[in-house]
């Protein structure tokens, strides 16, 4: 059974031990600006929305790489990119509807999660369980699912 | 069932594998018209500027990936159709028989009709044998021209610099990337590549290129006000032109492109086309449009496949949507960036910082957008315009301040 993040927004909060345990991982640094997982903060509401990549099956960063730099981990499911491969080009980051791939200027590289090969460090950083890592049919990513596929700029095909 | 696909680029190599996929047993033949393995164009700048070795060009990296999914990987160009036969007939004279084919064979850059145009040390930068031309030309210190600052020119220019010559670029419009930039972002570009040493001409015309007695191979770059460019290597990116003249005769209703409905089925049953040589549904304007951009080249390749499949897949039209890195600026474009009439429209604008946003909104919703210097979240920019998200009381804070884009989506699609 493949894992994926469930994210519970109702438990966050807003602490960012999951953005300084993403950066410290991937890029070295205690920087939440590196992180591939990100705390939006709705203050008037009083919300905090943790979010990142879903691993999506349609995974249009990983259909519009010119190079093959972008393939599926088949442990995780998680789309990976390899940076020996990766020339920058950049356009994953304008492919992916959800804004979850970034430019990386200091790599010259683009960067996303990549469910740090299986045991996500953002889930073991937060101290709420707002972040767990969880059988796949559990995560309830319905909300990225619907617009994912409003996104999709083929309908799927009926047989 | 025998599927031919001619082009071997992006848009025919994703339909070769979305067939295989549907259909274990379908002969699949790919016909690529250039000697190497199936590469990507946009790869070719980070060729140039050392990155990568052609192999990282590559679209698929083993060796045996085509012979491993059971696709016939041959090299050919195709000289004419005869869809009633089910024929394609290659230079040469060997006939490729098809139930149904798909057309990919993309665009080539198109050539000023000045005179001395032909001379040596003139090229496109289009193809690996292009690359390899103008890797071979740009030494440090020589002096290039690059004739064209849009899309593409913009994007082999960090490449040209990086080679060590002295670069001038010659645009005939009153600014840089025209389409795909207002006044506001074309001059902040232009500042930036004039910070970065490389003079830039709008406005220019070139008139003709004549011999130049500098050094040897030297040309002069005759332009319309009479002044003279000394050069060692000219560069041409002045726009592109379909590769359709195969089809002549054979029914298929050309404009711009082939004419594709949205199942990407040109006007002649059987065939079909994807990528830079279709003309497409176009989802800002509901119309039909060449984009000749690597994302709707590989979704119309899978689009097309389905159709040629037998499963129906309706096309919701492809987003015009660019990125691209100018010696370094990032800038990117989405959709109806001018806007549309009765819309609403808001930017930020940091001349010191050079950076831009601005985003066009008709009624609820995002239907444009551009950015300069903008690397975090940019993909949301496409999801917003491309889901029609109602924007609710975003839309107000959004005017106030474009910046919150990302904010706004997380709002409207997760709290
Ligand atoms: C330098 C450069 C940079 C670019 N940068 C970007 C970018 O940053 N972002 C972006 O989205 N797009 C970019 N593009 C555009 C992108 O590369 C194209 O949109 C994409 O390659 C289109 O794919 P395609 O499969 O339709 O056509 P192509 O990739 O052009 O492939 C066409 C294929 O058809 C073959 N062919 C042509 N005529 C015949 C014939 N008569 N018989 C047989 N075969 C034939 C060719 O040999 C080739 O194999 C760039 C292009 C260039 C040149």
């Amino acid at each position: 059974m493949q894992k994926s993040l469930h994210i519970d927004p109702g438990k966050c909060t807003g602490c960012l031990q999951c953005e300084l345990a993403c950066s410290f991982e991937n890029e070295n640094v205690f920087n939440p600006a590196k992180s591939r997982i990100k705390v939006f903060r709705f203050h008037d509401i009083g919300r905090m929305v943790p979010y990142t990549c879903t691993q999506c099956d349609e995974a249009w960063c990983m259909k519009a790489c010119p190079v093959e730099a972008i393939t599926t981990d088949a442990a995780t499911g998680a789309k990976v990119v390899s940076d020996a491969l990766c020339v920058g080009c950049k356009v994953c980051t304008i492919a992916c509807p959800f804004g979850t791939v970034n430019y990386n200027a200091s790599t010259g590289k683009v960067m996303k999660c990549d469910l740090c090969g299986g045991d996500p460090e953002c889930a073991k950083a937060c101290p709420t369980q707002a972040i767990t890592y969880v059988d796949a049919n559990w995560t309830g990513l319905d909300r990225m699912r619907d617009w994912a596929a409003k996104t999709d700029s083929g309908a799927r095909a009926s047989a | 069932m025998q599927h031919v696909i001619v082009g071997a680029g992006p848009a025919g190599v994703v339909a070769a594998e979305t067939l295989r996929k549907g259909d274990p047993k379908a002969k699949i033949t790919l016909i690529g018209g250039e000697p190497e393995p199936p590469y990507s164009r946009m790869a070719i700048p980070y060729l140039l500027d050392g990155n990568i070795a052609e192999e990282g060009t590559y679209l698929r990296k083993g060796a045996k990936h085509y012979d491993a999914l059971g696709i016939q990987y041959v090299h050919g160009r195709a000289e004419s159709v005869a869809p009633a036969e089910g024929k394609l007939k290659l230079e040469g004279g060997d006939q490729v028989p098809f139930d149904r084919l798909l057309v990919a064979t993309g665009a080539r850059p198109i050539q000023p009709r000045v005179p001395g145009i032909d001379r040596p040390g003139i090229h496109g930068c289009w193809t690996l044998a292009d690359a390899r031309e103008i890797a071979k030309l740009s030494k440090s210190g020589s002096n290039i021209v690059l004739v064209g600052a849009g899309f593409i020119g913009c994007i082999i220019m960090e490449a040209l610099a990086s080679r060590g010559g002295n670069l001038t670029v010659v645009e005939m419009e009153d600014r840089m990337l025209a389409r795909m930039m207002d006044a506001t972002g074309g001059a902040m570009m232009r500042r930036w590549c004039e910070n970065k040493k490389i003079r830039v001409l709008t406005g220019r015309k070139v008139v003709g290129v004549e011999a130049d007695a500098k050094g040897p191979g030297d040309k002069a770059v005759a332009l319309d006000n009479g002044e003279k460019l000394n050069a060692h290597l000219v560069v041409l990116a002045v726009g592109v032109r379909s590769n359709v003249e195969f089809l002549k005769g054979s029914g298929v209703k050309i404009d711009h492109g082939i004419v594709v409905n949205d199942q990407m089925q040109s006007s002649v049953a059987n065939i079909y086309a994807a990528g830079d040589v279709a003309e497409g549904p176009d989802f800002s304007t509901g119309g039909h449009m060449v984009h000749a951009i690597q994302p709707t080249a590989v979704d119309h390749g899978r689009i097309a496949a389905l159709n040629m499949l037998g499963k129906t897949a309706h096309y919701k039209g492809s987003l015009i949507m660019n990125v691209l890195d100018t010696v370094g600026l990032i800038s990117s474009s989405f959709g109806k960036w001018e806007g549309t009439k009765g819309g609403e429209s808001s930017a930020a604008v940091d001349n010191d910082r050079y950076r831009y946003l601005r985003l066009e909104f008709d009624g609820d919703h995002l239907i444009g957008a551009l950015g300069i210097g903008m690397t975090e979240h940019v993909g949301v920019l496409r999801g917003l315009i491309q889901t029609k998200t109602a924007l609710g009381d975003w839309k107000r804070k959004l005017l106030a301040d474009p910046h919150r884009v990302m904010e706004a989506y997380v709002a409207r699609s997760q709290v």
